[in-house]
């Protein structure tokens, strides 16, 4: 797949999510609207319509400033501001991060992204953003400590590589979706719980007037779905981000020439056994290095391609010398 | 009449063609200055850091002085340096001169903790990566261009615009091109 397929086919995907995303809310509503409200005499969609306009404003909500959210849940600050914080060596690594991103973006031949700055010790690093006039790059505190200059801009390329084919779209919507989902599910679960306590027994009188089996068949499945869409949509995120990670390496690599010096970084910061607690659970796919620190990354096979956002760091780096082998 | 309609046609789809010939020149001549741009903001750069550099280093490297004039004089010629041939060559002559520098200065201690020192080698080194990324656009897109003005039958109406086939810049890589040292004195 060339640069333009990738990224036709990124964007198509974002809608795709997109689409799926608010046909699922406007389930919820119907569903709210069937077994909850239940009159079907004058049937006025209340749920459905509400749940229409609230995944909607949502899934604008995650395409405009989903970038915002991640980088605010994982408190990134700007480089500016961490440098007016930061004296001596730091403001000089600072000062180096700057320019190795300069240098990428004019290899890669997009406008200089944003820079932030996460206050972790644990090397990672992420991009995020809706396209390359709308992109930001985030690394650790830890990466700027462990890597070379050379290290560091093979991990900037790499990030940067993600945003030329628009995985930052794809990815930052996702992110944002895949918590609204889980957010909505767990508001969901609640409110269920106190209408079977309070109206449970006027809906059950309801439903045995008008649907039968039926109406019994379509709460079941209604049921399921809000139960399991938060499971539905982490895999979706890691099915989404598991296999570009190895088309960034090999882009990035592209772009710095130097596919050695990234196989090193993925060294270091693989050889930083802690998990990087300031990136939370719902934006890890973003990462460079799975943050969660799984078990199951080291593996392949079928489970470990379901559950995991990232490939085995072992055959990352193999893919990498092998490139810098057949370069020399 | 039908002949006239015919000939008609012809002209103009042959004008079509003149006017599409010309404004794919025009937008490739203009990506190829834009890609020029990029460089040439990076050499300002790289020339204007060079004199900080050599008034930081010469009070330690005082014994070094012909290091340091080869640097001065280096640059002067770069600074001067017109079009992309011409100035490929200087910069190469340059980033050359600066090695040495650079290799001479691990020798001072002092040179190695300078902090000042040490920003100034990093935006150098910074700002010879980005020409040398930049160099890569530059090159394609001129190549593009170029080849554009060259086949036919467009060569024949370049005769009528009158387009410049653009300059590459290409620079000698430094490692390839040098004498290798070779050492005899076979030390065992």
């Amino acid at each position: 797949m060339n640069l333009l397929e990738q990224q036709a086919a990124n964007r198509r995907r974002t809608w795709l999510i997109i689409a799926v995303f608010v046909g699922f809310f406007a389930l919820l509503g119907a569903g709210f609207d069937l077994f909850m409200l239940g009159s079907r005499e004058a049937y006025v969609p209340v749920g459905a319509v509400m749940a229409l306009g609230v995944g909607s404003v949502s899934a604008l909500a995650g395409y405009f400033s989903g970038d915002k959210a991640v980088l605010a849940s994982a408190r990134a600050v700007p480089i500016v501001q961490a440098a007016t914080a930061a004296t001596g060596d730091a403001r000089f690594r600072l000062h180096q991060l700057q320019n190795v991103v300069d240098e990428m973006a004019i290899a890669a031949g997009l406008p200089r992204p944003q820079v932030y700055v996460v206050g972790d010790p644990d090397p990672n690093a992420f991009a995020t953003g809706r396209d390359p006039a709308h992109a930001s790059i985030a690394v650790t505190q830890g990466l700027l400590d462990t890597v070379s200059r050379d290290e560091l801009q093979g991990v900037v390329a790499h990030e940067m590589s993600h945003i030329r084919n628009y995985d930052i779209r794809l990815m930052t919507v996702v992110a944002a979706l895949v918590g609204a989902v889980v957010l909505l599910s767990d508001w969901k679960t609640r409110m269920m719980r106190w209408g079977a306590i309070s109206g449970g027994g006027g809906r059950r009188s309801r439903s045995s007037k008008g649907g039968g089996p039926i109406m019994l068949v379509l709460l079941v499945i209604w049921l399921v779905a809000i139960i399991l869409a938060p499971f539905a949509a982490q895999m979706l995120a890691m099915a989404v981000s598991r296999q570009r990670e190895y088309l960034a390496d090999a882009s990035g690599a592209e772009l710095t020439r130097n596919p050695a010096a990234l196989a090193d970084a993925l060294e270091k910061i693989e050889a930083q056994v802690g998990p990087t607690r300031a990136i939370k659970r719902g934006s890890a796919h973003l990462c460079i290095a799975d943050p969660l620190d799984r078990k199951l990354t080291q593996k392949e096979g079928f489970w470990s391609n379901l559950l995991t956002t990232h490939p085995p760091m072992a055959k990352r780096v193999e893919a990498l010398r092998k490139m810098a082998f057949e370069k020399a | 009449m039908t002949a006239m309609i015919v000939i008609l046609g012809l002209f103009g789809l042959v004008a079509f063609y003149v006017i599409g010939v010309y404004n794919r020149f025009v937008t490739l001549r203009n990506q190829t200055q834009n890609g020029w741009s990029q460089i040439d903001v990076q050499l300002k750069r790289r020339h204007d850091l060079i004199p900080n550099l050599v008034n930081t280093v010469k009070g330690v490297m005082e014994f070094e002085r012909d290091t340091l004039t080869a640097v001065v004089d280096a640059r002067a010629r770069a600074v001067s340096a017109a079009g992309p041939a011409a100035a490929a060559r200087a910069e190469g002559e340059l980033t050359q001169a600066l090695g040495r520098l650079f290799a001479l200065a691990e020798n001072y201690p002092q040179l190695k903790s300078n902090e000042n020192v040490k920003m100034l080698q990093e935006e150098l080194s910074s700002t010879e990566n980005k020409i040398s990324f930049a160099r890569q656009f530059y090159n394609d897109i001129a190549t593009k261009f170029n080849t554009g003005l060259q086949v036919f039958p467009a060569n024949v109406l370049n005769a009528l615009f009158g387009f410049q086939i653009a300059e590459l810049f290409l620079v000698p890589d430094a490692a390839e091109r040098e004498v290798p040292k070779v050492d005899l004195s076979m030390r065992k």
